[in-house]
């Protein structure tokens, strides 16, 4: 396809076509503060932070539901264009409480960053917090109302991502707030827990409880639970799932995930999880060693089978183990054990 | 399946049948719902019960459970009567119509409606829709497998495709999700009685021949026993030992009672798996394995993509990596094996398996690859039977209207049915132990409709006792629309009250599938 050239403050930048100016000039390196553009979601124009100049035409559009036209002249670091985003920036920050350092997106905070880039410094402006108390009601995440910027990424994943619409904007001006049908808690609407609205709000005003540890390091694999299969990014810091995410890149799942994956994957991590061999010994299941239990196995396999023959021992693989697992397994059927005897559970 | 998941996005005309897809395949769920509400997706539900997809649906038919071929036959015979089958698709392509041709005739849509309980003429709207769209794709489930009839309702379905030139295109297609995140590809490595890795049947000598010769052994000739049978058998005493790795059939098989008793009746019972689970409980040998989170490897979706499984987390305590756990005892058995890791083994299954030819460990990194992929220069496969099908031409099978194994009577009027929630999986092995799942979700329910609630009076939130003739359990009664009059729904995941107790293990005489989507019950109130 053809690239298209324009230029942005006198550098020249290529475009792709169908590309906002916002998204071909970020893709260059340049960064222009935004808040509610999304790269998954439909242009929205709501926050009017990255309002530009474009040689002619009339007043400040923004970069975000601009399209790149060859030959654009665009200008992004004016005076005029400044002072604009700076005071859209002020009016954002006035009623979002001061509390960046105990916040559980600090430091990655699209707020932050823009309003860093734009020098506001908070404390200039008149404090006027919103009084809604936090909606605590679903078991994974929690909005805090006070720090929403009224975005509406949240809205827009969940009805255009998800297909669902489980949250709105509700009443105007400066009255409005994001809530579900009828101001009920989020627990008691259709929402399915995806946690994807919380992945895309870029303040802190969706945050899953306990994700305030950053991960230490971060592995792709793919989720435990449907057949789908979707690939996740895991965020493990002290051998723990801190943190999951869906993989944007992978084209089953494009960054999708549904509550299981997003939210179900602490079992790993269980207590419970069985740490040794066990034997079981007057009725009781008892611990033992590697070399007790596999050298009672491999006794037991062979007595039976030199007694009754291979077709006396039978083996169910997993669903769940990996394609490595299960041929090893049916291997170790067929040709160590001798047995024709293999299933798992594919009719359950 | 043969298309792939990203081909609903663009769906034209998408069949839905005994899959609850927005709760037990989210993201597959999402994708139809998309599909519907932005691109025009036309999409029909057959299903009894008022599940979440039906809300984009443009038809929604409510079949009595158990009469899938009825409803899917009187389509077909509605796409005949009115000339809109695809004459060319079935010139070129497929053989046998006219065998499969008088169950077709016989089921008008007037007959089908009283055996399904749909209206015939929502059946003529159904069997239009799908004929006349370019590209119609079909979806099931378990809803459609788990019935004593289960392989004829998949043949009926295959029918339905055939007749109406949606295969072997982008966008159509048989589709059938895959519960467990890799029954795919446990089926495909050869985790089957009857067929060795790459499904060749264990009875064709020159396939054994290539296995016997890699492997330096001499293979069974006749096919095993499934699941079920081999849990009959160790009952009998004919099986004397069972390994079990990472299954629960203690709370997932039908007919509960039955298994339990066979477990704890086998001499010798070896368990692998993460937790002690109901079944582990009854082992005589327990061996600690690795979470999905521990492991490397790769897995098998079920648009048969094959993508990398990467460790993450450090093995608790003294558990240990499940293929060197079979290694160790393999070796201990005096079957040697001598793999260093998981990459190792994949190198050769890519040597045995033609369909896994092309796809080695480094190229499956970033975005997985979809078999068949016969070489390494090989992209994968989007959808199959492009030119033509893997036997030559696709074939009609009769499939007449047979009745479930058990039918509500007078002790046990109402028809159970199961099948999975949002919130939970499979056993809730593993999901049960997220508290917020828990939270949102705490289970063990039945579903009940209001009109037959009344006439058992029987009140929302109320504790019943769900019987049938093999056992009876305690749930808490959910009185909704959802269900239709006649039907009661349970979902299988919990351990308290475990609808499996009550499920029939009738099996499809082919498949061997037991009837877990028909039973007949009765419901009362506990004191
Ligand atoms: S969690 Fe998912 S379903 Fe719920 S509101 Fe957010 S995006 Fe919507
Ligand atoms: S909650 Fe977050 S994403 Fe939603 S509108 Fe507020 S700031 Fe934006
Ligand atoms: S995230 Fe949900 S839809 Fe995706 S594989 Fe896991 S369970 Fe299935
Ligand atoms: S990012 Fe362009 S208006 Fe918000």
């Amino acid at each position: 396809m053809e690239e298209i050239k324009f230029t942005i403050d006198g550098q020249e930048v290529t475009a792709k076509p169908g590309q906002s100016v916002l998204e071909a000039t970020l893709a260059a390196g340049i960064y222009i503060p935004n808040l509610c553009y999304d790269p998954k979601l439909e242009p929205y124009g709501g926050c009017r932070l990255c309002v530009v100049e474009i040689e002619g035409m009339r007043g400040l559009p923004t970069a975000c539901t601009t399209k790149v036209t060859p030959g654009m002249k665009v200008r992004s670091e004016t005076p005029e264009v400044h002072q604009v985003r700076k005071i859209t920036m002020e009016l954002l920050v006035a009623d979002h409480p001061l509390e960046c350092l105990t916040c559980s997106l600090n430091q990655r905070c699209d707020l932050q960053k823009a309003a860093a880039f734009l020098g506001v410094d908070q404390s200039r402006l008149r404090r006027s917090e919103r009084a809604l108390a936090n909606d605590e009601s679903n078991p994974f995440f929690v909005r805090d109302f006070k720090k929403c910027i009224l975005c509406a990424r949240c809205v827009r994943v969940c009805s255009e991502v998800r297909g669902l619409g489980a949250i709105d904007m509700a009443k105007r001006g400066y009255e409005a707030f994001i809530s579900p049908f009828a101001g009920l808690p989020i627990a008691d609407s259709i929402c399915e827990s995806c946690g994807e609205c919380v992945d895309h709000c870029p303040t802190g005003a969706l945050y899953v409880r306990g994700e305030a540890i950053l991960p230490g390091k971060e592995v792709k694999t793919i989720c435990p639970y449907c057949g789908v299969g979707c690939q996740m990014v895991l965020g493990i810091r002290q051998n723990r799932i801190v943190k999951v995410l869906g993989d944007l890149t992978y084209p089953v799942n494009s960054g999708s995930l549904c509550v299981k994956g997003r939210f179900g994957l602490d079992f790993a991590s269980s207590e419970d999880r069985l740490k040794t061999p066990l034997i079981k010994k007057n009725g009781q299941l008892v611990e033992a060693t590697w070399d007790e239990a596999l050298d009672l196995v491999a006794s037991r396999f062979k007595e039976i089978k030199k007694k009754h023959g291979g077709q006396a021992i039978a083996g169910l693989c997993s669903a769940k183990a990996t394609n490595e697992e299960n041929y090893l397994f049916q291997k170790f059927i067929r040709a160590g054990a001798g047995s024709p005897h293999i299933d798992h559970c594919a009719r359950l | 399946m043969t298309n792939s998941i990203s081909e609903f996005e663009t769906a034209d005309t998408v069949f839905i049948i005994g899959s609850n897809t927005t709760e037990a395949h989210p993201i597959i769920g999402l994708k139809l719902r998309r599909a519907a509400l932005f691109h025009g997706a036309k999409i029909i539900v057959a299903d009894p019960r008022r599940i979440d997809i039906t809300q984009v649906a443009k038809l929604h038919l409510r079949q009595r459970s158990g009469t899938d071929v009825a409803l899917i036959n009187a389509m077909m015979n509605v796409i005949l009567a009115e000339g809109l089958e695809d004459k060319n698709f079935i010139a070129e392509r497929t053989e046998g119509l006219e065998d499969a041709l008088p169950a077709i005739k016989e089921m008008t849509p007037e007959r089908a409606e009283k055996i399904t309980g749909v209206p015939a003429e929502n059946i003529r709207q159904a069997g239009r829709m799908f004929a006349q769209a370019d590209r119609a794709s079909i979806v099931y489930a378990m809803g459609i497998t788990q019935h004593s009839h289960g392989t004829d309702n998949v043949k009926a379905l295959c029918n339905l495709a055939m007749l109406t030139g949606n295969l072997g295109k982008e966008g159509a297609g048989v589709n059938p999700l895959r519960g467990q995140n890799n029954v795919q590809g446990a089926c495909d490595m050869g985790g089957l009685p009857n067929v060795l890795p790459g499904y060749k049947p264990v009875t064709d000598e020159a396939a054994r021949k290539v296995f016997e010769e890699a492997w330096g052994v001499k293979l069974p000739e006749k096919p095993g026993l499934t699941m079920i049978e081999m849990l009959n058998a160790a009952e009998k005493g004919e099986i004397k030992a069972l390994f079990i790795m990472g299954e629960n059939p203690a709370l997932s098989d039908p007919n509960l009672n039955h298994t339990r008793h066979a477990l704890d009746q086998c001499e010798f019972l070896v368990v692998q798996d993460i937790f002690l689970t109901e079944t582990a409980q009854f082992a005589d040998v327990v061996l600690p394995g690795a979470s999905f989170a521990e492991k490397d490897g790769t897995f098998t979706n079920t648009e048969r993509r094959v993508g990398r499984v990467r460790q993450a987390l450090t093995l608790p305590g003294q558990a240990r990596q499940d293929w060197q756990i079979i290694q160790d005892l393999s070796n201990r058995m005096g079957y040697a094996m001598k793999y260093d890791s998981p990459r190792q083994i994949l190198e050769e299954i890519n040597q045995l398996v033609p369909q896994y030819a092309g796809i080695t460990w480094y190229r499956i990194e970033k975005k997985g690859i979809q078999w068949p992929c016969p070489d390494t220069s090989h992209p994968g496969t989007k959808f199959l039977h492009q030119d033509k099908f893997t036997r030559g031409k696709g074939k009609f099978h009769p499939t007449p209207f047979i009745e479930s194994a058990e039918l509500p009577d007078k002790k046990y009027p109402l028809l159970l049915t199961t099948g999975r929630q949002l919130y939970h999986f499979h056993t809730s092995t593993m999901t049960g132990r997220v508290e917020g799942l828990e939270e949102l979700c705490p289970g063990g329910s039945v579903e009940i409709n209001p009109e037959d609630a009344a006439g058992l009076e029987i009140m929302d939130g109320e504790k019943v006792e769900v019987a049938s003739r093999r056992g009876k359990v305690e749930a808490i009664a959910l009185v909704t629309e959802k269900v239709p009059k006649g039907t009661i729904f349970m979902p299988f995941h919990f351990a308290a009250a475990p609808a499996n107790m009550l499920t029939n293990d009738a099996l499809d005489p082919t498949a061997k599938i037991p009837e877990l989507k028909v039973c007949a019950a009765a419901v009362r109130k506990v004191a």
